[in-house]
């Protein structure tokens, strides 16, 4: 009973000192006060879903990061309660734990349910994607100087999926740009950059042309701007952030941008750091929620085989530690990652090498 | 036997810069009459454009190229193109543009895209290649861009449903995409190109891409020998940054095509060197391939340092839509001639030429 009143009391301090519960920034101080290991959700996904995930989860062990795993699967059946393959539960336990990672999925085939990632969207409210892109100092692309951050509205813009047949052969699809989406993401973008220390955040538009819609947009962002004088904003332009990112990528730290153009200029910017396969990325949600992933496919020709790349889930995971503020944690395992890889004497066989995954793992575990 | 060998030495021992002398194997017979000079209107627009647009006019003067230029002055903040402009187009059929800027939201729409749906210039082209002598981190980089001109994500209807919420319209209609997959099709027809890859992202935008698409798979149809394949527009950009050799012609709406022709311009060379144009079924207008939304800024202005290979290379591209294929092949050698040497090169390319430096080595180039 003692334990009990400690426990209501000390639940008590924790809520006086975070008044607005539901800013990023409270919840997250409140995760590292917290008694105990973190619980985060975990989906290993199809594929060579679950060899990565046992990949982070050794990895993670082996750096004594503080967190206990809760793992959910694609269910083989629909649920009423969620319209799609994934169930409540699993759901619930994001929402309750407040951080989580997901592997790759496969989209199953049929009708009747919505997409797992459109569930996964909607559900919990998804409204930022963050990819950092850092070129990975051994692994030799044909750029080496690339340290920028891709935001990326998420939930509207072009992808409203609101689109209809006005006579045959005309058809419309809608774009829409709300107020409130757009100081979403603007106000992530700057609080993101402050405590990461960038120092430039750019809003990626094509007002020029979309006036209204990305005018919109763009004054969102100029408001947000004027709260962080000490973080330079400039607007660029998306057919010149293109042309730049592909001549110079040194020229850019962070980059917010509406749903379309986010999407193209992310996976651009993993491109030029080697492809999805070395991609990490973060999906921000309300009230705090981290779901890290991994952003390529689930390669069902290499599944079980021990071949796969555990690379980009395990940048991820590392992205949600520093979500956790467990930055000596997430610095500690990215160094090891990144030596490894520039070792060259383990690396996967996409990467051009001939290690096997475990082999892998076992070389980071060793450079910790 | 040594006797026999020398002129095969001989040949073998040539400098390279010899292989862009222009041989004269293909007799181009003309039409008597087609060698009167023709109208064509320019417009030397704002920023660069009017040293640009001056630096082709002194080689077309210099290379006594059949042409004569009609200037007309048109500014990024006039609210239309005054209508004598659009009516000596019309009468010429064929324009040369320097770069209008377009002021940002401000609520005038764009000079540039008003000029394309008045004249119905429905398919915008560039040609992003290697330039010889040019170093870039991608090589055998050969890519056309065609992008639809019209309609799509700059149709321009846009309004506000309730304060804080905007709505913009992207049309896409069968009429549209029909004829610039023809367009692009009958392109690589002419050209001798083996491939068309189309851009899209129908698996969000199911409706109005997978019209696109539809009407691409139709016309692919009639052309057996080229090859036809999609590809999603963000995967199309992260192969252009990796792997830009797999692609040839690309047909692509409004707006990604925008993106790609930009993209591809940077990985080949940079938007200074690309050159593009805009076709309709009556008009042509000939401009920068690729500008990247902006028109230089002040200091390039001031100093003459302006990079006029693009405009150069656009205005050979009209020598030839009018039929002049002799002095758009000198002019092209000529400029591909100078970039080779790397003596004249301005800013962008990694020079300190100023523009009229450029010029007078591609005068003295020509042959």
């Amino acid at each position: 009973m003692a334990t009990q009143l400690l426990r209501r009391r000390a639940s008590q301090i924790l809520s006086n000192a975070n008044p607005n519960p539901s800013s990023p920034l409270s919840l997250a101080r409140s995760f590292s006060s917290a008694t105990g290991p973190i619980r985060a959700t975990l989906f290993p996904g199809d594929g060579i879903g679950p060899e990565i995930a046992d990949s982070v989860k050794q990895v993670f062990k082996a750096a004594e990061v503080p967190i206990e795993w809760e793992e959910h699967y694609v269910g083989d059946q629909i649920d009423p309660r969620t319209q799609s393959f994934l169930t409540w539960e699993s759901l619930e336990s994001v929402r309750r734990n407040g951080v989580g990672l997901k592997g790759p999925m496969a989209t199953p085939i049929g009708k009747g349910h919505r997409s797992l990632n459109l569930t996964l969207r909607k559900e919990l409210s998804l409204y930022a994607n963050v990819r950092p892109c850092n070129s990975l100092p051994g692994y030799k692309t044909r750029y080496d100087d690339v340290n920028l951050i891709t935001i990326r509205e998420n939930t509207e813009g072009e992808y409203s999926g609101l689109e209809h047949q006005v006579v045959r052969g005309v058809v419309e699809s809608l774009k829409i740009i709300t107020r409130q989406a757009s100081l979403r993401v603007a106000e992530y973008a700057f609080h993101y950059a402050k405590t990461h220390g960038r120092e430039r955040v750019s809003a990626i538009h094509k007002a020029n042309i979309m006036q209204k819609t990305d005018g919109l947009f763009l004054k969102c962002c100029r408001e947000v701007a004027e709260k962080y004088p000490e973080i330079t904003y400039e607007e660029v332009v998306i057919d010149n952030c293109c042309m730049m990112l592909v001549k110079n990528p040194a020229l850019f730290d962070v980059l917010v941008m509406p749903n379309l153009y986010g999407d193209i200029i992310s996976d651009l910017c993993a491109g030029l750091i080697g492809g999805l396969g070395l991609t990490p990325s973060c999906n921000i949600g309300e009230g705090g929620i981290a779901l890290a992933e991994a952003v390529h496919g689930s390669a069902p020709d290499i599944a079980g085989k021990n071949l796969a790349n555990p690379t980009a889930l395990l940048l991820s995971a590392v992205t949600m530690l520093r979500h956790l503020k467990l930055h000596d944690k997430a610095d500690r395992i990215q160094n090891a990652i990144l030596t490894t890889i520039a070792g060259g004497k383990y690396r996967t066989a996409d990467l051009g090498g001939s290690s096997k995954t475990t082999e892998f793992t076992e070389a980071i575990c060793n450079h910790l | 036997m040594a006797r026999r060998s020398v002129p095969i030495l001989r040949q073998l021992l040539t400098s390279p810069s010899t292989n862009l002398t222009p041989t004269r194997s293909v007799t181009y017979m003309p039409r008597p009459g087609d060698g009167a000079p023709r109208a064509v209107t320019v417009i030397p627009g704002d920023g660069i454009g009017p040293l640009v647009t001056g630096a082709v006019e002194h080689v077309m003067a210099a290379m006594h190229a059949p042409v004569y230029f009609e200037r007309y002055e048109v500014h990024g903040d006039m609210k239309r193109i005054p209508q004598e402009v659009i009516d000596s187009i019309k009468k010429n059929k064929v324009c040369l543009k320097g770069g209008l800027a377009t002021p940002m939201g401000g609520g005038v729409s764009s000079l540039n895209v008003q000029m394309r749906r008045e004249l119905d210039l429905y398919a915008s082209l560039v040609h992003c290649f290697n330039l010889p002598g040019l170093h870039t981190k991608h090589d055998n980089v050969d890519i056309v861009v065609i992008r639809e001109n019209t309609e799509g994500e700059y149709a321009g209807l846009e309004h506000e449903v309730v304060p804080g919420v905007v709505e913009s319209l992207k049309v896409i209609t069968k009429f549209c995409s029909e004829r610039i997959a023809k367009y692009a099709f009958e392109y690589a027809y002419l050209n001798n190109r083996k491939k068309v890859t189309a851009v899209h992202k129908a698996n969000i935008m199911k409706l109005a891409d997978g019209l696109f698409l539809e009407s691409c798979r139709e016309v692919a149809t009639k052309y057996p020998g080229i090859k036809y394949n999609e590809i999603i527009v963000d995967n199309c950009c992260m192969q252009l940054v990796s792997k830009p050799e797999q692609f040839d012609v690309m047909v692509t709406p409004n707006l990604y095509g925008n993106l790609v022709a930009n993209t591809a311009a940077g990985i080949a060379g940079g938007t200074g060197v690309m050159p593009g144009g805009n076709v309709g079924a009556d008009h042509a207008v000939f401009e920068q391939g690729a500008s990247a939304g902006n028109v230089g800024n002040e200091r390039q202005l001031e100093q003459k340092r302006a990079n006029p290979v693009a405009l150069l290379l656009s205005s050979a591209m009209m020598l030839r839509h009018l039929q002049f294929p002799s002095f758009a092949d000198r002019l092209e050698t000529a400029v591909k001639r100078v970039i080779l040497d790397g003596e004249y090169r301005t800013k962008d390319l990694g020079g300190t030429s100023t523009t009229q430096e450029v010029v007078d080595a591609v005068i003295a180039a020509i042959d």
